[in-house]
């Protein structure tokens, strides 16, 4: 089946927010292509006619009344954050310096 | 008193023989003497089991009105969250974490005055068939040191294997409760999906992804299933209905007139000789004991290795990136000027292990714009394929069974640097979470080329979990009556063990 060259999966990583090594790079496209040849076998028999399924139950929306019910304090919800500013979680900068 | 069944430990606690405290004392020094041997648990909770054991013990002494398995202790695989108590899902992006909240399971578990010993050890984000791809380092199988656990829930079935606890919980995506009770000589039950609640159970495959009991006997399974499952508002998947009666089945372990479907494709080559001998000979217990034994085919089943490869690590690309360094956890890179994008990147790189990652790529390129349709639109048929082979198998035979595992426990190692040997481990267990059903491991014996235990797999339908404890319960029983004793009486002392 298709083959992943090491730019497809150095591409793989980017999009997926990982800075891999280069030697996970050529470990992981090495892997990969014999993982796919793998699991590529659905298709034998994954023809038009056979419908999709993508969960066990047949799902519908839940949603629940729209009462105040307790939530965890800012404290809490907090309690994890790698860093935190005046009850906010404190992030690197998310856009570029303007010019 | 730690080698006793659960039940047996509340009868004991019930008729005020000994105390939950005593008992949860006892439990943690078996845990000290034996689990640098063991390795089953990444987190022991000493302070906190022991209160709560005492709360136990007050309210026992007050008259109030307690659950069966009150006062009994229990070790919680590490994919749960429990308010206060580090949580690491095998994996170092979560180390040091000390969620905020408890899962469900975790609140009922506390309701019922189970004590919460610790957190088990497991593959990083339940990923893996062997506990060696927790960042923590391997768990080791009690009947040999030398050998793999199981996985993902290695620390929960060792742990009931070196009579650590007597009850764990597990959670299964595509088997990680049933091989790692097979390989242990433990029952482990992964129940219909949607029968027991998934919050605060962190997230590997959201349509897969089922939590469940894990025990020393199917009775003890069955009454720690009747305290987990149930309707949860916080779970939108969760079903709407009555928990099935599994106590009462277990304590009945009927299966007169029931139809035990052998499932052809889930047997013969490339299963190991001493699997399928046990296997064959647990069919024939039950024939005696009444059921009715009949051959059926689902030939899609071979497909379902593949099409999970495909359903699970893309389901797992899309929750994983929940970990991106900002809200909690592990943050990498933080300096001055470091853009978000960059601090994600880098911390992704160093917080998750290999397979983790292999699993993001993998499931980033099937869900890729493209490849869609030829991977994961293929792989949603097949699901489509192996849930009318199981409609049509049930149609003939109340259960279904096979071998759990094709093979008993591997040496930690054999199968570390080849994915897709690894990947063969789960073949027979994960039709039933394709499909959403209820499955069971029961331990059926020792492979006589080996002398590792081997585990006797059986389905039911969707919400229909009493009918494997019946089937599980009446296998028990005959075995016990061919042995004389438990399987886990034959497992070797343990090194540092008094």
């Amino acid at each position: 089946m298709s083959t992943l060259s090491r730019a497809d999966v150095a591409n793989l990583a980017r999009l997926a927010r990982i800075e891999m090594t280069d030697q996970e790079l050529d470990d992981l496209s090495t892997e990969m292509d014999v993982i796919l040849t793998a699991v590529a076998r659905v298709q034998e028999v994954a023809t038009s006619d056979v419908k999709p399924t993508s969960h066990p139950l047949p799902l519908r929306n839940v949603v629940r009344a729209d009462v105040v019910t307790p939530s965890l304090t800012p404290e809490a919800a907090l309690s994890g954050a790698p860093a935190n500013e005046e009850q906010r979680f404190r992030v690197p900068q998310i856009l570029g310096e303007e010019a | 008193m730690i080698r006793l069944s659960a039940n047996e430990m509340a009868s004991a606690l019930a008729a005020g023989e000994t105390t939950s405290e005593k008992l949860t004392q006892e439990h943690l020094d078996r845990i000290s003497s034996v689990d640098a041997d063991v390795h089953a648990f990444l987190y022991v909770d000493t302070e906190g089991a022991l209160s709560q054991a005492r709360g136990v013990d007050t309210a026992r002494k007050n008259g109030e009105k307690l659950g069966p398995l009150a006062g009994v202790p229990l070790a919680l695989k590490d994919v749960m969250v429990q308010k206060g108590v580090p949580t690491t899902a095998g994996s170092k992006i979560l180390e040091g974490w000390r969620p905020p909240y408890d899962a469900t399971v975790v609140k009922k578990l506390k309701e019922a005055g189970i004590v919460i010993l610790g957190k088990t050890n497991m593959d990083e984000f339940a990923m893996g068939s062997s506990t060696e791809n927790s960042a923590y380092g391997p768990t080791h199988n009690p009947w040999d040191l030398s050998r793999i656990p199981g996985g993902s829930g290695g620390g929960s079935s060792a742990s009931l294997a070196a009579f650590e606890a007597p009850l764990a919980i597990g959670t299964d995506t595509g088997g990680s409760i049933r091989q790692p009770a097979a390989v242990t000589g433990t029952v482990g039950v992964k129940p219909t999906y949607g029968g027991v609640s998934r919050y605060g159970l962190i997230a590997f495959s959201s349509s897969l992804d089922q939590a469940g009991p894990c025990a020393r006997t199917v009775l003890d399974a069955a009454l720690l299933h009747e305290v987990i499952a149930g309707h949860d508002a916080h779970d939108a998947t969760s079903i709407d209905a009555p928990v099935p009666q599994v106590v009462r089945a277990a304590r009945e372990a009927n299966v007169k007139g029931m139809k035990i479907g052998v499932v052809k494709e889930l047997n013969g080559d490339g299963y190991q000789a001493g699997v399928r001998s046990r296997f064959e000979e647990s069919l024939e217990l039950l024939a005696k004991a009444g059921a009715e034994i009949v051959e059926v085919s689902c030939p899609n089943f071979e497909y379902a290795l593949a099409a999970y490869y495909l359903i699970a690590p893309s389901e797992c690309s899309s929750n994983l990136a929940r970990f991106d360094a900002m809200r909690y956890g592990l943050r990498v890179g933080d300096e001055d000027g470091a853009s978000a994008e960059s601090v994600m990147n880098l911390t992704r790189e160093m917080g998750f292990g290999r397979e983790v990652k292999r699993r993001i790529i993998l499931g980033t390129y099937a869900l890729s714009s493209g490849y869609y349709d030829a991977y994961y639109g293929s792989a949603q048929k097949v699901r489509t394929l192996i849930m009318d082979d199981f409609t049509k198998a049930f149609g003939t035979a109340d259960v279904l069974v096979s071998p759990t595992c094709p093979t008993t426990a591997f040496k930690i190692g054999e199968k570390a640097n080849d994915p897709l040997a690894m990947y063969l481990n789960d073949i027979a267990t994960i039709p039933v979470n394709m499909a959403g059903i209820g499955g069971m491991s029961v331990p059926c014996g020792l492979a006589p080329e080996d002398g590792l235990p081997v585990g006797f797999q059986i389905m039911a339908p969707a919400m229909q979990d009493q009918r494997m404890y019946s089937a599980g319960a009446a296998l028990e029983a005959s075995l016990l009556t061919e042995w004389g004793a438990p399987l886990l009486s034959r497992i070797p002392a343990l090194g540092g063990a008094k």
